[in-house]
């Protein structure tokens, strides 16, 4: 009986079943039949009955893959990666917009084009990252917005890459 | 050669606060303790005017209005994050690894070549990917790398990576000359002075002291630090922090507290923390002690403080139980006409769940139920927020709750608090 329960697949026990390794170890020996709490002795008797015709292995279970994790997707770097909002639409043509999540790695190295928070004069802002033969230049995505070149005397650092935007539809 | 690293993140707290104020770089910056109280971290332009760590707050006023001295209130949930954040990076650099406070760990890097660049490199890393500037101090005992990551964040020469194995012994004691005694780990401040009337005052001075007279005069521990001084490593690194064997919740109130029901919230919701660490870290408590106490500072008030210790009836992680354990204490305790100022909760025989003593009498059902309604509420708090699923005797609005007047956003753990860019 035992190895029936075990053969059950993983995270597949049916509706109103206790999972087996949530199964107190008295309920399976000798203890259970005097067992002092009626309604666990009987989803105990109720477990075993429904485990019997486990004990033929689906022939799907070689085919049980891992739920698929969009945290995985979306997150390479867990210890460099970070969440922020975005707010105003000036990269609105570039798919951004006003209340939308932005996925910050800061480990990655930038490169021409990529989006960019940057911090300029003390504040974050998310643009394109161009370089120039002027400079750096960061590009909004938005026509009514001017480029910014940076000037040397400027405070100004790239603090991460922006990956993926999260936009509620 | 043994060769031991301890990385330490400068300024811990307020280079967490400029990582998501980035407007608070090249400005005096400090963090206050809890209730605003003291100083406890401080940036260069602060430790430049003079102000010295643990200082009370409102004798800084003044300084503060003259200098422009910015004041956060500490946000553990922030420094928490980004500190997990560090050490995961950190044990990528090495099979291992100790992790000894929240911004600071030991790293085993015997046998690694070239280790001032290997050790740059990984302070880059560190930079670039969590934001957090660290030192890194190398020498082939814990006792001495604590003092090489001392050199390395005074010593602007060293570029933050001060190896002491790489230097030669002459030059070596020639730095540790320049060391107060005082500086050496486990060293306090009555040994200290004790030293220094022994004529001990430099860490050199300490080095070349006869082991059997200090062990005479201080004991066994002075005695293995002295042997560490001389490069020999009597401390291994403790690489698994075994579970706490007590848990303590306690928090001076923000306002003086002098109702029972005040008090009982108080201890609900210390409780109701104590009990979330118990549980993450798989355990039950056997028995939970509740304690109060009035200002001592306040002379003028009448004093009075008592604790009591309450033994369950069996070994819990039960939120409602040692709630029920600790309101029944308290009750006891408790006396009015007091201004009490600090209330606390700490578990006590603590066991790991599985080890739970079994029973002719125990409620198994009772016990599963209790388990999925905690695992439940953990879940719960952990996905929308803690505080969303909370006892209501905690209360909602809490009057006696730290001051916390300029606390930052939880930037990393809240989705409705973080970072915006435009």
């Amino acid at each position: 009986m035992q190895a029936a329960i075990h053969s059950l697949p993983a995270g597949r026990t049916a509706p109103g079943q206790v999972p087996s390794r949530q199964v107190p170890r008295a309920a399976h020996g000798l203890l259970s039949l005097t067992y002092p709490n009626k309604e666990l002795f009987h989803r105990q008797c109720a477990l075993l009955r429904g485990a019997v015709p486990a004990g033929f292995p689906s022939p799907a279970d070689d085919y049980v893959e891992q739920h698929i994790s969009l945290d995985e997707h979306l997150i390479r770097h867990p210890e460099s990666t970070f969440f922020m909002r975005v707010a105003g639409d000036s990269m609105r043509g570039l798919g951004i917009f006003d209340g939308d999540l932005l996925v910050v790695d800061r480990s990655l190295p930038t490169a021409h084009g990529c989006v960019v928070i940057a911090v300029l004069d003390g504040e974050f802002t998310v643009k394109q990252l161009l370089h120039t033969a002027e400079g750096q230049v960061l590009r909004a995505a938005h026509p009514a917005y001017a480029d910014t070149l940076i000037k040397p005397e400027q405070d100004f650092s790239i603090w991460g890459v922006v990956r993926w935007n999260v936009h509620k539809v | 050669m043994r060769a031991i690293a301890l990385i330490d993140c400068n300024n811990f707290f307020v280079s967490c606060e400029r990582l998501f104020q980035p407007r608070l770089e090249g400005k005096p910056v400090v963090v206050l303790s809890n209730n605003d109280g003291c100083v406890v971290s401080r940036s260069q332009e602060v430790k430049d005017l003079g102000v010295k760590m643990a200082v009370p707050w409102f004798q800084l006023k003044d300084l503060a209005k003259r200098h422009g001295i910015i004041a956060l209130s500490s946000n553990y949930t922030l420094y928490a994050d980004i500190s997990n954040r560090v050490m995961r990076l950190l044990s990528q650099w090495s099979p291992d690894q100790e992790i000894y406070s929240i911004d600071e760990s030991f790293l085993d890097m015997t046998g690694i070549p070239d280790l001032t660049q290997y050790a740059q490199t990984m302070r880059g890393t560190i930079k670039q990917c969590v934001g957090i500037p660290v030192c890194v101090g190398i020498a082939s005992s814990k006792t001495l790398a604590k003092l090489a990551n001392h050199v390395a964040k005074k010593q602007q020469r060293y570029d933050s990576v001060c190896d002491f194995n790489a230097m030669s012994s002459p030059e070596l004691d020639a730095l540790l000359a320049q060391i107060e005694v005082g500086e050496v780990w486990g060293v306090g401040r009555r040994s200290t002075s004790r030293l220094q009337q022994m004529g001990i005052n430099s860490v050199l001075e300490l080095k070349r002291a006869p082991a059997k007279r200090i062990r005479a005069e201080f004991g066994v521990m002075l005695e293995r630090t002295v042997a560490e001084l001389n490069g020999e490593a009597c401390l291994e690194l403790d690489d698994v922090t075994p579970p706490r064997q007590q848990i303590i919740c306690s928090r001076s109130f923000g306002v003086p507290v002098t109702l029972l029901p005040d008090l009982e919230q108080a201890v609900i919701a210390y409780v109701t923390r104590a009990a979330e660490k118990l549980r993450s870290q798989h355990s039950l408590a056997g028995g939970i002690q509740v304690y109060i106490r009035t200002n001592p500072h306040k002379e003028k008030y009448p004093q009075y403080q008592q604790a009591m210790l309450l033994p369950l009836f069996e070994p819990t992680n039960d939120t409602r139980l040692l709630c029920h354990a600790a309101l029944g204490g308290l009750r006891q305790i408790y006396r009015s006409g007091y201004v009490y100022q600090k209330a606390g909760v700490m578990l006590t025989e603590i066991i790991p769940a599985t080890a739970r003593p079994r029973t002719l009498f125990d409620d198994v059902a009772a016990q599963q139920k209790s388990a999925s309604l905690m695992s439940t509420l953990d879940r719960i708090n952990r996905r929308m927020g803690s505080g969303t699923v909370q006892l209501l005797g905690e209360g909602i609005s809490k009057n006696w709750s730290m001051r916390r007047g300029n606390m930052s956003q939880r930037y990393t753990t809240e989705w409705d608090e973080l970072a915006v860019a435009s």
